[in-house]
């Protein structure tokens, strides 16, 4: 049998990694962070652009484990797409550099509305460790205006999908 | 006689600094400098690093420090220039790999190399408040600046295919700009610098534990490996060493983040080929990896966990038991993925013969890591200079000699092998003892060189008469590998260039800092 068949077989045998959705009371504990006004439905489907403004790159493996078999995030109908043009939300990661503000806002400006921004990780929040430099903003809602704040240094692939789920469930008006 | 020992006679009569540790530094003259740059064109000393800041005598002055290894015997020397003037001969012109070093010395301190032949601004984008900030930091109004782009020119008709800094996936920015002649790239031409976060400046006057902050995120991906740079060259400074239990568990959160990243690189590597079950079974078991770093030493990715003076998280009895499991398990897991990759010829049309990197290119950048490795140059900090605890123990640095695509993965494969093994190794001999040996505040200079998952890293550290941090530098292997990048696409088709990038993996965060 050749290796390709062997492990087909063996996911066939043992059926899917991938774990149980997080836990209902979290998510709906942080849908609450959420400004109420519901805007436009988006149903059960959220897309999902990255941008990097500046992070160390920690939030950004953390954002590839997310969408390993094991958290599977595509099964929430969460998308990470490859343009802002096609993106509901912009997961923003880094304590904005000023090197990267001008991208940063032109992506914000590129995504149709309505749109949602979540600033991940400590250094998106607020400059983090980063802080108080020559070359930060200190904060992505220095340069758009941010719907969601998930804390940690990186935050973990649960505490990511939670927001996303989080935020889905407020604008389709489930919580 | 060989240059070798030419370089080091020259340099043998020029005074040594005292409390630079562990490699002697030198003062040296004008002619000295430009006479080493003429041997640095034929010998085989490796250029390690440039960096410059503040003379500490007289804050108004400046001075430009070298670090060089004689790759025969491993001997490395740092030498020092102190400028009266704004300026200092220029050492790509022997070192390519030196340009981007002299180019951010000139956006950060206004120094200028001279004879330089790129002096285009390279950190600076003139988005900075204020003009060169590591100096005097003189407030200026924000114009951003144009970029001169590398031209190409053909009788055949070319196009550009300009790239980011915003890219498609999910990864850090910077700017791409191909001149291609239909499917085959002419000139790729990188444009960084995007994602500068000053951290060189905001590491000095913090004490050493608040600066180990800094140095565990100038690349997330390999936080431990430059933590434990930062936390060596401290100690040096000093005079201290970590006690024998926090050495032997930085060697293993060191070899377990580079088992989870060359996991990571192998999947996305296949996936770039179009090969997305690799990816998926390669991220399995990197989640593995990193879920037994949390439970071992209670972060997936292990920041701050090692710091100066030793580490700040012991390995119970119970987190054994997970990194056990988790090695009987990753390897079995991932000997199906190589053979699965061995079976697939699809797959290997791809990476055979693709992004070719030459070893005399490797050479003249200084590259290490797994770019070097896979080009013959047989490179790896843990064997050369060497640090504890691997001169305790015998292990294998894999070689290949193609330098495509293909030998990256193979040397991500027998490296993921050999780092498994010696986790397992340094687990089960862990000496018993202290995890920390706090650091005497008194001022000294130290160096280290340390061996992430992507190659070499330089740490240099000037502590003051309190402790506290006067100037680092964190040299991230990819400062020499990046220029590869652009040399290896030549002649390759634009659909290959993931696959290229993906290879070799640089960090942007690392050389951005």
């Amino acid at each position: 049998m050749t290796p390709l068949l062997k492990l087909l077989l063996r996911a066939l045998i043992k059926g899917p990694v991938t774990e149980a959705a997080p836990d209902k009371q979290d998510v709906k504990a942080l849908a609450d962070q959420i400004d109420g006004k519901a805007m436009a439905k988006l149903g059960r489907s959220l897309v999902v652009r990255a941008v990097d403004a500046g992070s160390c790159n920690g939030c950004e493996l953390e954002i590839h484990a997310l969408c390993n078999p094991l958290y599977d995030i595509e099964r929430f109908g969460i998308h990470f797409a490859a343009s802002p043009r096609h993106a509901d939300l912009l997961l923003v990661t880094g304590p904005v550099a000023r090197n990267m503000a001008e991208a940063l806002r032109r992506t914000y400006d590129a995504t149709p509305a309505p749109k949602f921004v979540v600033a991940m990780g400590d250094c998106a929040i607020d400059g983090g460790c980063f802080k108080g430099g020559y070359a930060t903003l200190d904060g992505v809602d220095k340069v758009v205006p941010v719907d969601m704040r998930v804390p940690g240094c990186p935050p973990k692939p649960n505490d990511i999908l939670k927001a996303l789920l989080a935020l889905m469930d407020k604008v389709s008006g489930k919580s | 006689m060989s240059e070798t020992n030419y370089l080091l006679r020259l340099l043998k009569d020029f005074p040594l600094v005292e409390n630079h540790s562990p490699w002697a530094r030198r003062v040296i003259d004008f002619e000295a400098w430009q006479n080493i740059i003429e041997l640095l064109a034929v010998s085989d000393w490796d250029f390690l690093g440039l960096w410059a800041e503040r003379q500490p005598m007289d804050a108004e002055k400046f001075q430009v420090h070298m670090s060089l290894r004689d790759a025969e015997n491993s001997t490395v020397v740092v030498v020092t220039l102190p400028l009266d003037g704004l300026s200092y001969p220029a050492i790509s012109g022997a070192r390519p790999g030196a340009a981007r070093l002299e180019r951010s010395i000139a956006d950060l301190y206004g120094l200028v190399a001279l004879g330089a032949e790129d002096m285009r601004p390279w950190l600076d984008h003139g988005r900075w408040p204020v003009n060169h900030p590591m100096a005097e930091a003189e407030p200026r109004d924000i114009i951003p600046y144009g970029y001169d782009f590398l031209t190409a020119e053909s009788d055949q008709a070319l196009h550009q295919i300009p790239v980011g800094p915003v890219h498609a996936g999910i990864i850090e920015p910077g700017h791409f700009r191909f001149h291609a002649n239909g499917e085959a790239v002419v000139r790729l031409e990188e444009r960084l610098g995007y994602v500068h976060k000053g951290i060189e400046r905001l590491m000095e006057g913090r004490e050493p534990l608040e600066a180990a902050k800094l140095a565990g995120r100038v690349s997330g991906d390999s936080t431990v490996a430059h933590a434990i740079a930062f936390a060596r060259a401290c100690e040096a400074a000093v005079g201290i060493e970590a006690p024998p239990r926090a050495v032997w568990l930085r060697a293993v959160m060191a070899e377990i983040e580079r088992v989870a990243n060359h996991l990571g690189d192998f999947g996305a590597v296949c996936n770039d080929a179009a090969y997305a079950i690799m990816l998926s079974h390669a991220m399995t078991l990197k989640e593995k990896v990193l879920r037994a770093s949390e439970a071992a030493f209670g972060h997936r990715l292990m920041m701050d966990r090692v710091i100066p003076g030793g580490v700040a998280h012991d390995l119970t009895k119970e987190g054994l038991a997970h990194l056990k499991a988790m090695l009987r398990e990753v390897r079995k897991g991932f000997e199906r993925l190589a053979q699965l990759y061995d079976d697939t010829p699809s797959l290997l049309d791809r990476t055979v013969g693709t992004g070719i990197t030459m070893a005399s290119l490797v050479h003249r950048f200084g590259a290490g890591g797994v770019v070097a490795r896979a080009a013959g140059r047989a490179i790896d900090a843990r064997k050369s200079p060497g640090y504890a605890p691997y001169g305790e123990l015998d292990f294998d640095v894999p070689i290949e000699i193609d330098g495509d695509v293909h030998c990256r993965l193979m040397i991500r494969e027998a490296e993921i092998r050999e780092s498994l093994a010696l986790i397992e190794r340094f687990a089960d001999g862990l000496p018993s003892g202290q995890l920390i040996r706090p650091l005497p505040i008194r001022a000294g200079e130290g160096m280290s060189l340390v061996e992430g998952f992507r190659g070499e890293i330089m740490t240099w550290v000037r502590l003051d008469d309190q402790g506290l941090v006067a100037r680092c530098f964190p040299r991230d292997p990819s400062w020499f590998q990046w220029p590869l990048l652009e040399a290896c696409i030549e002649g390759n088709i634009v659909a290959d260039f993931p696959l290229c990038n993906k290879s070799f993996n640089c960090s942007y965060s690392g050389a951005d800092l």
